[in-house]
């Protein structure tokens, strides 16, 4: 659209099921009769004759050749709406008009502002209540929220988080972790068609001050915070960002179980190494929140017995090369880990990047490999342009050290460990100064 | 009849949308210089340079030029700079 803008005529090719995410943020964007040509969908795995194919074949959405959706994209003459645009604003009011409380159920379902579990309905007093659990004003902007890249920005307020806060059945206390999370920019609720989720870990004292639980079951339904917090992170991503719905605001193509909740907190009493908060810097009194954008996938294991090595070996080449996981091990196992000589995370990580390798064909073969580090690459970025360089054989390192997280969580009740996705981005946010 | 209560909306509050005019449009390609762009989605480097043959081969006039961007997702301003500079129009492709 900036080149329309500029004054180059565009013409955007997609595949078609992405015909109404394409319309939908066409028309966010001021600029809703974008010419757009749309192929069948996959292109990925296709050869140069199928595609090719789809090029001399018709446009599914268009219902017409695929090449004259891309020349008349080009050349059709502009009409009235066209050199119109389209402007316009939209509000959302503060409170709805009072209804019964079936009516309104029924009203937050049908709209998708809810996960299709019963809501607590956020009235005025709930608010309010919710609201003493911050000293911070109830107008105050705590920050912006998106689906996606190309998609705009929703703002909100500390009361817009309160009222989701609510919904999810959160306690007032809760709600630093909450405005926390929000305030971070990174959505619950992303529309990645890998269908990501969002996996929030909470460090430092405010663990014990709401009664989060990182022992028996941490990452399981058994804690009222842990459950609603991680509940209210997820409604209010999709509510406060402009939804979360599927073929428009949300393009996840299986879903991802973690979206419902990815919410716990790390073991540090029972820890033998330093918290995860501590390790970037912040100190053992600070509260924070880490947000880790992945949740794709969960290998699991038990030890450190006496073929670890073989066992970690093959379940890091398992994990997603574009994925470093974060690996959560029970404490029973860190001071396993201990024994062996690891005396911190840190040692445990380059043991992890040192022998997470895969043969260069099998990494660079990676679809999200080939999409995001290829370019990178091309381009000179290190250490890809240097993997590039690699024989199709020799077996290159999958990970960097900072795309691997080991965390402490769980009860001792057996050594257990799990590698779940945790994607390129780390994000930390202090909890201390929504307090 | 049931007793009703009033509730706070849980959505945010969204930008307000300008509207942008579409650039005006070409007479026809003959002549033209057109950008093909590839987004760098998996296998649309492909697709593009088959997009490119086409042309070549039904629109022998229209000087296509295949370019990539820097970056998925990213805007690449010397790209869009380079195009606005010397394209008469441009094709994007593939999203994905």
């Amino acid at each position: 659209m900036a080149l329309e803008t500029a004054g180059v005529p565009t013409v955007a090719v997609h595949a078609h099921v992405f015909a109404r995410l394409a319309r939908s943020v066409a028309t966010a964007n001021g600029m809703p009769t974008t010419r757009q040509a749309f192929v069948p969908q996959p292109v990925v795995g296709r050869t140069a004759a199928e595609l090719r194919a789809y090029i001399e074949g018709t446009d599914p959405i268009n219902r017409c050749a695929f090449i004259e959706s891309v020349i008349g994209g080009l050349t059709r003459p502009l009409d009235g709406q066209d050199l119109a645009g389209l402007s316009y604003t939209r509000s959302t009011p503060r409170l709805l008009e009072a209804d019964t409380e079936d009516n309104l159920h029924r009203r937050f379902s049908e709209n998708r502002w809810t996960d299709f579990a019963p809501v607590v309905l956020p009235t005025e007093a709930r608010v309010a209540a919710m609201l003493a659990g911050t000293r911070h004003a109830a107008d105050e902007v705590v920050g912006r929220l998106r689906p996606t890249a190309y998609r705009e920005f929703w703002e909100f307020t500390v009361e817009k988080v309160a009222v989701n806060a609510v919904m999810a059945g959160a306690s007032p206390a809760y709600l630093p972790v909450i405005l926390a999370m929000a305030a971070s920019g990174v959505s619950g609720r992303s529309s990645s068609t890998t269908s990501q989720a969002t996996v929030a870990l909470v460090n430092g004292p405010i663990r014990d001050e709401i009664g989060m639980n990182y022992g028996i079951g941490a990452l399981g339904p058994y804690s009222h915070a842990n459950a609603t917090i991680g509940r209210a992170y997820g409604l209010l991503s999709q509510n406060l960002q402009g939804g979360s719905v599927p073929q428009e605001t949300y393009m996840g193509s299986q879903g991802n179980f973690l979206s419902y909740n990815a919410t716990f907190a790390e073991n540090e009493q029972a820890s033998p190494w330093e918290p995860f908060h501590v390790q970037h810097g912040f100190k053992p009194e600070d509260s924070t929140v880490s947000l880790f954008l992945g949740g794709w996938y969960t290998v699991f294991g038990g030890g450190p017995r006496e073929t670890w090595e073989q066992k970690f070996t093959r379940s890091l080449q398992a994990c997603d090369p574009y994925t470093g996981p974060i690996i959560a091990l029970d404490p029973l196992v860190a001071r396993g880990f201990v024994d062996r000589g690891f005396e911190t995370k840190q040692q445990l990580i380059d043991w992890c990047v040192e022998h997470a390798r895969l043969p260069a064909r099998e990494y660079w073969d990676n679809q999200w490999i080939q999409t995001l580090h290829h370019p990178r690459a091309l381009a000179g970025v290190e250490p890809y342009a240097s993997m590039l360089k690699a024989a199709p054989d020799e077996l290159i390192r999958m990970f960097r050290p900072e795309d691997i997280h080991i965390v402490v969580v769980g009860g001792e009740t057996g050594a257990m460990w799990k590698m779940i996705g945790g994607g390129p981005r780390l994000t930390i946010v202090s909890i201390d100064k929504w307090r | 009849m049931s007793r009703t209560i009033r509730v706070h909306d849980p959505r945010g509050f969204p930008p307000e949308v300008i509207g942008k005019q579409l650039a005006p449009r070409l007479e026809n390609l003959e002549g033209k210089t057109i950008y093909l762009v590839d987004c760098l989605f998996d296998n649309s480097d492909v697709f593009v340079d088959q997009l490119r043959q086409w042309f070549g081969e039904h629109l022998p006039g229209t000087d296509v030029r295949m370019v990539r961007a820097r970056e998925s997702w990213v805007d690449d301003p010397d790209l869009r700079a380079r195009i606005e500079a010397d394209g008469d129009g441009a094709i994007l492709g593939v999203g994905l």
